[in-house]
């Protein structure tokens, strides 16, 4: 068992069969789906309320999705502590700042790398909630669901991610 | 269904750290918490991110229509559209090669101590859904309802028997993870 739980990567159909037995006690004993981008609204309502104060919570944005630790924002913070206990259990944990795929390609320095971070991140953060939802929102819980949305949302993360990826490493990377 | 546990909040906020704690374990264990997996699959070298997804959907599709034909869950499909899904997708898909993380796989890399994930992606993240929910009142009437359809799911949109559908997806699904070792991928 100790062994199991110390290998650095398993099998992606047992982690994606895991994944999926999750998921039967999310809807068992929550009524949830696993999901991470709603938390980031949250916690972006939540920053805001520190510099204007609660009338943040008056936005229309923030009415359908409070700015308040609920379920699926505790999740989001367990999802930090169990990806650490992963890598502390199989000794891979290192503070890191550039990935070796792009250090190979656009070098190490990693300020370049930040900043590129960043702006895919601020991409991230507003088409995820343009979307309603995420890789696991709607890639794993809304398809797993049979939901139309999701199905749409997923081939299109796809489509875009394929075209976007290719353009940064063949194009400006080649 | 256990409305009654339902209903605990403080319970439910331990249960959710919980099955966090487990779903981000799982991730960093499918390597999908690494930018570098992240984006040899939307280079098409390395189909770790498909296969996880793939096989997390029909295990838990079997299993949550289970548990919802014997009455112990709902299902909540979430509402769209095509000026939401499609024109949000391809968004999304743009952040998902920058950033080479998505917002559960960039929490989880801040926990393997990626800390390009933390002050680039984590951050920009917030900074990203902030500006979506200021646009959010000039747009929610008008581009997010283009081509509206609602929370519908495909045994209601073909009105058919949803076991014929999960028995049809799952098949497609096992064919497609079938193909991709068969390739050698």
């Amino acid at each position: 068992m100790l062994e199991w739980l110390q290998m650095e990567q398993w099998s992606p159909y047992a982690v994606g069969i895991g994944i999926g037995i999750l998921s039967w006690f999310s809807f068992l004993v929550s009524d949830k789906h696993l999901s991470c981008s709603t938390a980031i609204a949250r916690t972006s309502g939540m920053a805001e309320k520190l510099f204007r104060g609660k009338k943040v919570e008056t936005k229309e944005y923030y009415k359908k999705f409070p700015p308040k630790v609920q379920w699926d924002w505790m999740l989001l913070v367990g999802v930090l502590i169990g990806a650490f206990l992963s890598t502390l259990l199989s000794g891979s944990f290192e503070l890191r700042w550039v990935p070796s795929l792009w250090a190979a390609t656009f070098g190490t320095a990693p300020l370049p790398h930040l900043a590129v971070a960043f702006i895919g991140g601020i991409f991230m953060g507003f088409a995820s909630r343009w979307a309603n939802g995420c890789t696991s929102g709607h890639g794993i819980s809304g398809t797993l669901q049979l939901a139309v949305s999701s199905w749409i949302s997923v081939i299109f993360f796809f489509v875009g991610g394929i075209a976007a990826a290719m353009l940064i490493y063949y194009v400006f990377g080649g | 269904m256990l409305t009654n546990l339902h209903s605990k909040k403080g319970v439910q906020l331990v249960l959710g750290l919980f099955t966090g704690i487990i779903f981000g374990f799982l991730l960093q264990k499918g390597g999908v918490t690494e930018y570098d997996i992240i984006l040899k699959q939307l280079l098409l070298r390395d189909f770790t991110v498909l296969k996880i997804m793939l096989t997390a959907v029909v295990t838990g599709m079997i299993g949550v229509y289970f548990l919802k034909g014997l009455g112990l869950a709902k299902l909540h499909p979430k509402a769209g559209s095509v000026g939401m899904n499609v024109i949000g997708g391809l968004l999304f898909g743009v952040g998902f090669a920058t950033l080479g993380l998505c917002p559960g796989t960039a929490m989880g890399a801040v926990g393997s101590g990626y800390m390009d994930a933390l002050f680039g992606g984590m951050l920009g993240m917030v900074v990203g859904a902030g500006i979506f929910a200021a646009i959010y009142p000039k747009i929610s009437k008008t581009i997010l309802q283009k081509g509206y359809f609602g929370d519908i799911t495909f045994p209601e949109l073909l009105k058919l028997n949803p076991w014929i559908l999960v028995i049809i997806f799952s098949a497609l699904i096992i064919l497609i993870l079938y193909l991709l070792e068969k390739a050698g991928l």
